[in-house]
C-alpha cells in the first residue's frame, strides 16, 4: 500500500528510508507479521542507488544496467509483504523514545514505533575545490538523479571529474544514454594504486571487479581519461567557463567546459543518527563518522538499528542484507516465534561477507586525495549555505576555536537549511588539518532537529497530545 | 600541591565569566573551573534577549545596573557582543491583558524605574507592523535588545584571561573541603585549586555543587527550547515577547526567525544531551503563526535546548552562603539570567572584594529555601 493515505500512530517497525536497505528491512518485517511502515521522502521508493526504480522513463534496461535493474526485486519484495510503503514522508526528527516525526501529504504526524531501523543511505562526500559552487558544476550524483528521474542527459562539453567507482557507473550510464563526455579528470591518487594491492587477492572474489574493469574499458573506449589529476579548479564569471586542472607536479592546463560533474566517493548520512546522540567513531579508511554498531545494526540507542550504507559505505548488495539482519533481530524482539519463518540468519551474513569483499580495495584504491577533502585556498568556499571560507575557518582555529561547533557559533558555518551535510567532514578535517590532530579529536556538529527543514505551519497544526487536548478543555 | 587563587569561580557561563572578569578588574586572582567550555550550556544557546523588560521586580534594580554595562560592552570586554539596542515589546492580546499591564507601568514608576512604557494599539503597530490587528497594545523598554550569547560568554572569558584570570575547561569540579581559612577544590583531571572564596557560577550542576557543601537548594534542571526558521523577508527589529502564552521571538540580520519563550525539552545532566518535546515546540510555532500572520510561510530549520536552572520562585540564588564562610552563590537564573550577567557579575565581585553591595539582594538570598532543607 502506498500514497497519502493518513499513516498509522502506532507500528511495530518504522523503517526511515526505501533504498536497499530499507526496502529489505521492511520486507522481511512485515513478512514476519510485524506492522511495519516504511517511510521515504522521495516521490517513488529506491533510494538514491534504485532512485526511482517504478517511474523511471529510462527503460531501455542497458542504459542504467544490469544491477539498477535488481532494485525491482527489492520493490516487489516490499509490496508483497503487507509492509506499508509510504513515499513523499519526510521523517524530520526521531526521539530516544522512538517517537518518529514525519511530514506527509503537507502534514506533520508523529507515530510510535517498537524498533525503528535508520536506513538513511549515504551522501557524496564534499568535492570542496576552486570553483565548485558556480552555476554549471554539480554533484555526479545530482546528474545521475536527473537521468534516473527523468531521463535527462546533459548537452554541451561535459567534464567528470574525481575519483570511485559510481563516477565511472555514471560515466557509462550517460554514454548508453546518447550522451557525450569531454574528458574524465581522475583524480585517484597514483599512490593509491600501491597501497591498494595488499586487498586486492579479496577484490578478485568480488562480483564488482569484472564489472568495474569492463564498465572502465567501456567509458575509456568513448572518452579522453586524464589520471593523477592534482589540481582542479573551475573558472567562470557566474557561470562554468573552464576548469583548470594538472596532473602530478605538471602545469596547469585548461578545459573549456559547460558542466562539470564532481564526485569523490559516498559517506553515511548521519544527521538522524547524529541528532539523537548515537555513538559514531571516525573511521580512518573512509574517512567519515561511521556509527558503532553490532552486527545485527543495533546502535548505542536501544531499539534503535541502522542498517545499509548510512552504519558505513558497504554498497547497495551489502546494504539490503544488514537490511534482513537488523528485521531479523527486530522479529526476533518483537515476535520470537515468527523468527523461524525467515531466512537463516547464518546465510544472511555470508551473503553479506560475500557482497563486502573487496570493500576494503575500493576504500584504498578510492580513498581520495586530502587535496581535494582539505581546501588549500583560503578563498575556497567550505559552507554554501552561509558563504563561510577555509580561510575563515583556519582563522578561527587561530583564535583559539577547536571544534566545529565553536566555529558555528562564530561563523555560522553549518547553521543553514542543510545542517552541515555540504560541509561538515570539510569543516572537520580542515579545523583537524589545522590543528594537527585527528578527525576523532575535532569531533562533528551538534546535530539538531529538525534534520530536515519543516514548514512551520506543519508544526503548528501537528495533532495535539491528550494530555494538551484536556488541558485546554479544563481551562 | 594546589595552584592557588584569590577566588575560585565554578561555571564558565556568561555568569561565572563575567565575576571573574570583574574579579581580576579589581585586581584579584580568579581561576575559573568549567567542566566543557565556556558558554557550552544556556550561556551560549540562549535567545540573546538583552531584557529589562517585564522582570519580576526584586530583579529590576539588578537589570537596570546592568543595562548600563551592556551599553558600555564593548568598554568592558573589547567586543561589542553583537549587542543591539532595538527595544523590546511586550504585546498584549487582550484588552484584559492590558490593563495589567497599566497596573504593572504604574508600580514600576512608584518605584522610580521608567524603562517600560505603556503603549497603545498606534505605537504597537508602528513598532512591530507585522502584529496581528487584534492585539490591542503593550508595554515597550526602548533601550533593550539583543546580543550574541556564545560571542558575548566568550568574550567575557577572553576579557578575563587577559586581565590575569586563570580559565580550566574541561576539568570537573569533583569535591570542595575547607582547610583553614582556604577552600580546597579537587577536579576530575587529579588537580586540586586553593582559595579563600568560591563562587558557585555553575548553572544547571549548581544544585551538586550546593549538595557537596550540605546546603542544599530546590533547584530543577530545565530545558528551555529554541527555533530557528530559514530567511524571512525582514519585518521586525524589537524583540517581541508574551507573557500569557509563552513566546519570545526575534529577527536576524539575515532574516532568520528565533522562537523561544521558555517551553521545555528534557534535559540530562551527565551526558549534557536534550532531547526536544515536540507537542510544545507545536504550541509555540502556533502562537507565532497566530501572532505573526507573515510567519505562515517560513521554515523551521532546527530546534535545540539549552541546560539551564530554576528555582521554584523563578528568580536566582544571589549572595554568601548561609551554612560556609567563603562560599557565594551566582546561579538560579530561571532561564532570564542572560541580561544579569554583566551586572550580577560586578555586584558579586564587589559584595567579594568589598564585604557589601548597595544593590538590594536579599530577595535572592538561599536562605529564603530554609524551610525545605
Amino acid at each position: 500500500m502506498t500514497g497519502a493515505a493518513a499513516l498509522d500512530d502506532k507500528v511495530d517497525v518504522a523503517v526511515i528510508g526505501a533504498g536497499p536497505a530499507g526496502l529489505a528491512a521492511g520486507a522481511l518485517s512485515a513478512r514476519a507479521g510485524l506492522a511495519t511502515v516504511v517511510l521515504d521522502e522521495n516521490p517513488a521508493p529506491g533510494g538514491q542507488i534504485y532512485r526511482a526504480i517504478t517511474t523511471t522513463p529510462v527503460q531501455r534496461k542497458e542504459i542504467l544496467g544490469t544491477d539498477y535493474w535488481h532494485g525491482r526485486e527489492l520493490v516487489r519484495e516490499l509490496e508483497s509483504s503487507g509492509a506499508r510503503l509510504a513515499t513523499g514522508a519526510t521523517v524530520w526528527s526521531i526521539s530516544r523514545d522512538l517517537e518518529v516525526a514525519v511530514s506527509h501529504g503537507g502534514r506533520a504526524h508523529l507515530l510510535h514505533a517498537r524498533r525503528i531501523v535508520i536506513a538513511t543511505g549515504a551522501l557524496e562526500r564534499p568535492f570542496p575545490v576552486p570553483g565548485w559552487t558556480l552555476p554549471g558544476v554539480m554533484t555526479a550524483g545530482g546528474a545521475q538523479t536527473l537521468l534516473k528521474s527523468s531521463g535527462l542527459v546533459p548537452e554541451g562539453r561535459v567534464v567528470l571529474a574525481g575519483t570511485g567507482p559510481l563516477l565511472w557507473l555514471l560515466a557509462a550510464q550517460l554514454l548508453r544514454a546518447g550522451g557525450a563526455i569531454t574528458a574524465i579528470l581522475d583524480t585517484t591518487p597514483r599512490q593509491n594504486y600501491v597501497r591498494a594491492l595488499r586487498h586486492a587477492p579479496a577484490f578478485v572474489l568480488s562480483p564488482y571487479l569484472i564489472k568495474g574493469l569492463r564498465m572502465m574499458a567501456e567509458v575509456r573506449r568513448k572518452v579522453r581519461v586524464i589520471s593523477g589529476v592534482t589540481r582542479l579548479e573551475a573558472v567562470g564569471e557566474g557561470k562554468l567557463k573552464e576548469i583548470i586542472f594538472a596532473t602530478g607536479n605538471g602545469a596547469a592546463a585548461r578545459m573549456a567546459a559547460d558542466l562539470l560533474l564532481l564526485h569523490q566517493g559516498v559517506v553515511p548520512n548521519v544527521n538522524l543518527a547524529m541528532s539523537i546522540g548515537i555513538v559514531h567513531r571516525w573511521d580512518g579508511l573512509q574517512l567519515c563518522w561511521v556509527p558503532e554498531i553490532d552486527r545485527h545494526g543495533n546502535s548505542s540507542v536501544p531499539d534503535i538499528a541502522i542498517a545499509g550504507d548510512g552504519a558505513g559505505i558497504g554498497g547497495a548488495v551489502a546494504a539490503a542484507e544488514r537490511g534482513r539482519l537488523a528485521a531479523i533481530a527486530a522479529v526476533r524482539a518483537l515476535a520470537p516465534a515468527a523468527v523461524s519463518g525467515l531466512p537463516a540468519e547464518q546465510a544472511v551474513m555470508q551473503a553479506l561477507a560475500k557482497a563486502e569483499a573487496g570493500r576494503a580495495f575500493l576504500d584504498t584504491l578510492y580513498q581520495p586525495s586530502a587535496d581535494f577533502r582539505i581546501p588549500a585556498g583560503d578563498d575556497t568556499i567550505v559552507c554554501r549555505c552561509e558563504e563561510v571560507t577555509a580561510g575563515q575557518i583556519r582563522a578561527n582555529v587561530a583564535l583559539g576555536c577547536e571544534g566545529p561547533n565553536q566555529m558555528k557559533s562564530f561563523l555560522r558555518c553549518g547553521m543553514g537549511p542543510c545542517q552541515g551535510r555540504l560541509c561538515g567532514l570539510t569543516v572537520t578535517e580542515t579545523i583537524a588539518a589545522a590543528r594537527g590532530v585527528s578527525p576523532a579529536q575535532v569531533g562533528y556538529y551538534r546535530l539538531r532537529p529538525p534534520v530536515k527543514p519543516i514548514p512551520l505551519a506543519e508544526v503548528a497544526a501537528m495533532p495535539q497530545p491528550e494530555s494538551a487536548v484536556k488541558a485546554v478543555v479544563r481551562r | 600541591m594546589s595552584t592557588t587563587g584569590d577566588a575560585i569561580v565554578i561555571g564558565g557561563g556568561i555568569h561565572g565569566c563575567s565575576t571573574a572578569l570583574h574579579l581580576a578588574l579589581r585586581g584579584l586572582k580568579p581561576i575559573l573551573i568549567e567542566k566543557d567550555h565556556a558558554g557550552r550550556h544556556a550561556s551560549g544557546v540562549n535567545a540573546g534577549g538583552v531584557r529589562q523588560l517585564a522582570r519580576h521586580l526584586d530583579e529590576v534594580p539588578l537589570s537596570v545596573a546592568s543595562m548600563e554595562l551592556w551599553e558600555r560592552i564593548a568598554d568592558l570586554v573589547g567586543d561589542d557582543c553583537g549587542f543591539k539596542s532595538e527595544g523590546q515589546v511586550l504585546v498584549a492580546e487582550t484588552e484584559a491583558e492590558l490593563e495589567g499591564f497599566r497596573d504593572r507601568v504604574d508600580e514600576l514608576r512608584l518605584r522610580g524605574f521608567t524603562q517600560e512604557e505603556l503603549i497603545g494599539r498606534a505605537e504597537l503597530k508602528r513598532l512591530v507592523p507585522a502584529v496581528s490587528d487584534t492585539c490591542p497594545g503593550g508595554i515597550v523598554s526602548r533601550r533593550d535588545g539583543a546580543a550574541e550569547p556564545f560571542r558575548t560568554t566568550q568574550a567575557f572569558r577572553r576579557k578575563a584571561v587577559a586581565l590575569g584570570a586563570k580559565v580550566l575547561e574541561g576539568i570537573t569540579v569533583t569535591g570542595l573541603a575547607r582547610n583553614g581559612s582556604t577552600w580546597r577544590i579537587s577536579t576530575s583531571a587529579g588537580t586540586s585549586y586553593e582559595a579563600p572564596v568560591v563562587v558557585n557560577a555553575a548553572g544547571a550542576w549548581a544544585g551538586r555543587i550546593a549538595a557537596m557543601l550540605g546546603e542544599p537548594v530546590p533547584l530543577e534542571v530545565i530545558a528551555p527550547m529554541l527555533m530557528i526558521t530559514s530567511r524571512m523577508p525582514l519585518f521586525i527589529s524589537p524583540v517581541v515577547i508574551l507573557r500569557g502564552r509563552k513566546l519570545s521571538f526575534k529577527q536576524f540580520a539575515n532574516g532568520t526567525a528565533l522562537i523561544g519563550g521558555g517551553h521545555l525539552g528534557r534535559a540530562d545532566l551527565d551526558s549534557n544531551r536534550t532531547e526536544l518535546d515536540l507537542a510544545k515546540l507545536a504550541e509555540s510555532a502556533r502562537t507565532v503563526w497566530e501572532l505573526f500572520p507573515i510567519m505562515r510561510q517560513a521554515t523551521i530549520v532546527r530546534a535545540w535546548a539549552g541546560i539551564e536552572a530554576r528555582m521554584p520562585d523563578d528568580i536566582p540564588v544571589i549572595g554568601p552562603s548561609a551554612t560556609s564562610e567563603g562560599i557565594y552563590h551566582q546561579f538560579g537564573f530561571s532561564a532570564h539570567g542572560f541580561q544579569l550577567g554583566p551586572g550580577v557579575g560586578a555586584l558579586m565581585a564587589e559584595l567579594i572584594a568589598t564585604g557589601s553591595t548597595n544593590l538590594p539582594i536579599a530577595p535572592f538570598s538561599i536562605t529564603r529555601f530554609g524551610s525545605s532543607r
